[in-house]
C-alpha cells in the first residue's frame, strides 16, 4: 500500500463518512494505476494520446534563451487538449471513476481549467458532471464556464466567502460526503486527504517523465533546474517527479559531463505573490498565495500541509491575479520537499506575472496563461536585465527547463483590465482595439 | 476502555436516560449572547450542551451552521474568548466543545493539540468532537485528553464499515455521535431510515448511543430513543431558533422542553408482569 504521509504531511483529516470511500479510492488506485499496465494504464495512455494529443513538445524558446544568456526550454502543456496540464489528472480520475463503477463526477474548479478539464473528461467518457466553482472565479474566467457547460457539465457557483478556490473545495466536499455511495469527486490538485496527492502527481508526473527525455534528446543532458508554477501543485509535482531522484547526493556520483559541474537538478515552485507578502491578521487577508514561502503547518481540506493562517487557525483569504493559484493551502508533498530542502519555493507578484505574460506572447508568440506566467516571472528576476534589483539569487544554471503549464485564452479580460492599471513595456498598445 | 464510571459525559447519559443534547454555535450572534442560551438550554432540560468553536472552513456543516459561524467569526470570535466564556458558565450540564482539528492545532506552537485540550480542561469543558479528525489520526489528540480527563467523541457514519466500527467504538469516549444519515449537518423533517440501521449495528456496544444529524422535533427524539438511542443530539433546529425568533432564550429554554419530552416518550414502556 502506499504511504498515507510525505514525512510529517499528508494523511486523512476528513469526517468518518467519507474514510470508506478513501479506503475504496485507495484501493482502486492500487489496483488499477499502480498495478494494471496493460489495463487501465493502456487505456489511460491511449486516450491520453488520442483524445488529449500527448505527448507534448518541449521547444527550445530562442529568444528568451538569447535574453536570459542560457537555454530555457518550454514543456508545452498549454498545447495539451483544454490548454492546460489538468486534462492529465481529470481523463485519469474519470477514467479510474469509471473503472470503480461510479455513477457521477464531481469537481471543484478555481481558474475553470480543472473544471473544463473534468467536463471534458466527463463529456468523453460519458459521465454526468457537476462543477464547484467560486463567485469571484465564476464572473473573472466567464470563458471556462461557457466551456464547461458546453460540454454538458452543470456549473454550481458557490457564493460562501471571497469566492474562489478554497470555498469551491469546501462545496464539492460537502456533496461528496451527502452522495460518496455512486460519486466520484475528481480533486484539482495534489492536495486532499490520502490517496488524492500521490494519485494526482502519479498522472500529472507524465509532465516530467517526457520533459526529461526529451531534453536529454535535445540538449543532449539533464537540466540544471525545472521551474513550474505552484498553486496546489499538480503541475508543479507533475514536473518535478521524475526529477527528484537527480538531487546533488544522487548526481554528483556519476557526473562527469564536463560541461559545468552541477550538482542535480534544482527544482523552483513559484507561487503567487500576488501584491504583497505581507499577511493582514486583523482582515484575516493574505495578499498572496505564497504558501510554500510564508505559511505554517495545519490542516485543511483533509491533509496536514503549508497553510496561510492566522495565529487563531483561521484559513486567511488569499489573493493572486491568477485564479488558478489563489488557494490559501498547498500539497503536502511539496511541503515535504520543501521542508527537506529538494525543492526551493519562490514567489512572483501580480505585477512581474502580468510583465512575463505580456513578453513570452510578444518574444515567443505563446500566450501563457497567467498561472503559468510566474513561473516565467520568476525567469526574469533572476536573470533578466533587471536581476540585480531584486534580491532574490538562485543558481539556474544553463540549461533551464519551464512548464508552461497553460495557455492564456481564459485570461484575456482580466489580463486587458490589469494591464490598464500599470505600465507595462511590453504590453500591446490597445488603441488598436478602436475605442 | 469502556471505563462509564470515570467519564462524566457517560455518567450523565446514564442518569437521565434518554439525554438531550444540544448544539449551538459560540459567538452567533455574540459571546455574550451565547451564554444567555447556554442557561436556557440547561434550564429547558438539556443534558449535555455542545458549543461550536468557530473555524473558517467547516466542511461538515450544512447552510444554518455555515451562516452560524459567519456570523460568529464577524463578530470576532476567538479561542482565548471562547474558553474565557466557557469557564465563567456555572451549567448543570456539561459541556463539549465542536471544532475542527486545525483549531485545536493551533492553540499552541508546533501544531502540537496538546496546549488546547490543556485549556480545554482547565476551563471545565467535559470533552471533545472533532468533525474532520477520522480514529487514524486521533492518535495525538486522544493521548492529551486521557491525559487531561477529557473525553474524545467519536462519530459513526452510515458508511462506516464493521471493521472500522471496532475501532471507533474502542476509542470513541462518553457516547458514540450516530450520524443519522450522509451529509451534512441541518434540520430535516423526518427521521432518517439509516438510523435505524445503525443503532441495531451498535446494540452490542456498552457505550451510549447519541443520535444527530437532521434531528429537529420531539417526534423525531421519540422515535429515535425507541429506536434504541440514550441520547438525541440537536443543532441546527436551535440555531434556527437563533437566527429567526425574536426571543430566543425563551425560544430554546422551550425547544429543550420539547425535545427532552419527546425523547422521554421514545422511552418503551415496561413490560406488564
Ligand atoms: C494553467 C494552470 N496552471 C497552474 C494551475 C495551478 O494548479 P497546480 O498548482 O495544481 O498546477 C492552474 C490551476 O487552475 C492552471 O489552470
Amino acid at each position: 500500500m502506499s504511504e498515507a504521509t510525505f514525512g510529517e504531511y499528508g494523511g486523512q483529516y476528513v469526517p468518518e463518512a467519507l474514510m470508506p470511500a478513501l479506503a475504496e479510492l485507495e484501493d482502486a488506485y492500487e489496483r488499477y494505476v499502480r498495478n494494471n499496465e496493460e489495463g487501465f494504464m493502456h487505456e489511460f495512455r491511449e486516450r491520453m494520446a488520442d483524445f488529449g494529443g500527448r505527448p507534448t513538445p518541449l521547444q527550445r524558446a530562442d529568444r528568451l534563451s538569447e535574453r536570459y544568456d542560457r537555454e530555457i526550454y518550454l514543456k508545452r502543456e498549454d498545447l495539451l487538449h483544454g490548454g492546460a496540464h489538468k486534462l492529465n489528472n481529470a481523463l485519469g480520475q474519470v477514467l479510474l471513476a469509471k473503472y470503480m463503477g461510479k455513477e457521477r463526477i464531481i469537481a471543484e474548479t478555481g481558474a475553470g481549467q480543472h473544471g473544463t478539464a473534468t467536463a471534458m473528461a466527463a463529456a468523453h467518457l460519458d459521465m454526468p458532471c457537476e462543477i464547484y466553482m467560486g463567485r469571484t472565479d465564476v464572473n473573472r474566467q466567464r470563458p471556462n464556464v461557457y466551456r464547461m457547460r458546453m460540454n454538458g457539465a452543470e456549473v454550481t457557483p458557490v457564493e460562501a466567502g471571497r469566492g474562489t478556490l478554497k470555498e469551491a473545495i469546501n462545496a464539492t466536499m460537502r456533496d461528496w460526503a451527502t452522495t460518496v455511495e455512486n460519486t466520484h469527486y475528481v480533486i484539482g490538485s495534489v492536495v486532499g486527504p490520502h490517496p488524492f496527492p500521490t494519485m494526482v502527481r502519479d498522472f500529472q508526473s507524465v509532465i516530467g517523465r517526457e520533459a526529461r527525455d526529451q531534453i536529454r534528446e535535445k540538449a543532449g543532458r539533464l537540466p540544471d533546474s525545472v521551474l513550474a508554477c505552484a498553486g496546489g501543485g499538480s503541475n508543479t509535482m507533475g514536473s518535478f517527479h521524475a526529477f527528484v531522484p537527480d538531487s546533488v547526493e544522487q548526481r554528483s556520483a556519476k557526473d562527469s559531463s564536463g560541461q559545468r559541474p552541477r550538482d542535480g537538478v534544482s527544482l523552483y515552485a513559484v507561487e503567487a505573490g500576488g501584491s504583497s507578502l505581507e499577511i493582514d491578521e486583523e482582515e484575516g487577508l493574505a495578499p498572496n498565495s505564497a504558501t510554500l514561502s510564508t505559511g505554517t503547518d495545519g490542516v485543511l481540506h483533509g491533509a496536514m500541509t503549508k497553510l496561510l493562517q492566522s495565529t487563531d487557525g483561521q484559513i486567511m483569504e488569499s489573493h493572486s491575479v491568477s485564479a488558478g493559484l489563489d488557494y490559501a493551502g498547498v500539497g503536502p508533498e511539496l511541503s515535504h520537499l520543501v521542508a527537506e530542502g529538494r525543492v526551493t519555493p519562490a514567489s512572483v507578484g501580480d505585477d512581474a506575472a502580468l510583465e512575463a505574460f505580456h513578453r513570452l506572447s510578444r518574444l515567443e508568440g505563446i500566450i501563457p496563461a497567467l498561472e503559468s506566467a510566474h513561473a516565467l516571472g520568476y525567469l526574469e528576476r533572476v536573470a533578466g536585465p533587471d536581476a540585480g534589483e531584486y534580491d532574490v539569487e538562485a543558481d539556474l544554471g544553463d540549461l533551464v527547463v519551464v512548464t508552461v503549464s497553460g495557455r492564456g485564452d481564459k485570461d484575456l479580460e482580466t489580463v486587458l483590465e490589469e494591464t490598464e492599471k500599470r505600465d507595462i513595456e511590453a504590453a500591446p498598445d490597445v488603441e488598436v482595439f478602436g475605442q | 476502555m469502556n471505563a462509564g464510571t470515570d467519564s462524566e459525559i457517560e455518567r450523565t447519559i446514564r442518569e437521565n436516560h434518554p439525554a438531550l443534547i444540544a448544539y449551538i454555535t459560540a459567538g452567533d450572534p455574540s459571546l455574550e449572547e451565547t451564554r444567555e442560551y447556554v442557561e436556557a438550554l440547561d434550564r429547558g432540560g438539556a443534558d449535555l450542551i455542545e458549543l461550536g468553536l468557530p473555524f473558517s472552513e467547516p466542511i461538515a456543516e450544512g447552510p444554518t451552521i455555515q451562516a452560524a459561524i459567519n456570523r460568529s467569526l464577524e463578530a470576532g470570535t476567538t479561542p482565548g474568548a471562547f474558553f474565557d466564556l466557557v469557564a465563567g458558565l456555572e451549567t448543570e450540564a456539561p459541556l463539549l466543545v465542536m471544532t475542527y482539528y486545525n483549531m485545536i492545532l493551533q492553540h499552541g506552537p508546533d501544531a502540537d493539540p496538546e496546549p488546547f485540550v490543556s485549556r480545554a480542561a482547565e476551563a471545565g469543558l467535559a470533552g471533545i468532537i472533532v468533525p474532520d479528525l477520522p480514529a487514524e489520526e486521533s492518535g495525538p489528540l486522544r493521548k492529551a485528553c486521557e491525559a487531561h480527563g477529557l473525553d474524545l467523541v467519536f462519530i459513526v457514519a452510515p458508511t462506516t464499515d464493521d471493521e472500522r466500527l471496532d475501532s471507533i467504538m474502542e476509542r470513541t469516549a462518553g457516547f458514540a455521535y450516530v450520524q443519522a444519515r450522509l451529509g451534512t449537518t441541518g434540520a430535516r423533517a423526518d427521521v432518517s431510515g439509516a438510523t435505524h440501521d445503525s443503532l441495531a449495528r451498535l446494540d452490542e456496544y456498552p457505550i451510549p448511543k447519541a443520535v444527530g444529524f437532521g434531528v429537529s422535533e420531539g417526534d423525531h427524539a421519540a422515535e429515535i430513543v425507541s429506536a434504541g438511542a440514550d441520547g438525541v443530539i440537536v443543532g441546527s433546529a436551535l440555531v434556527d431558533l437563533i437566527a429567526e425568533s425574536e426571543d430566543p432564550v425563551a425560544a430554546l429554554e422551550s425547544k429543550a422542553r420539547e425535545l427532552k419530552a419527546g425523547a422521554e416518550r421514545g422511552v418503551p414502556e415496561p413490560e406488564q408482569p
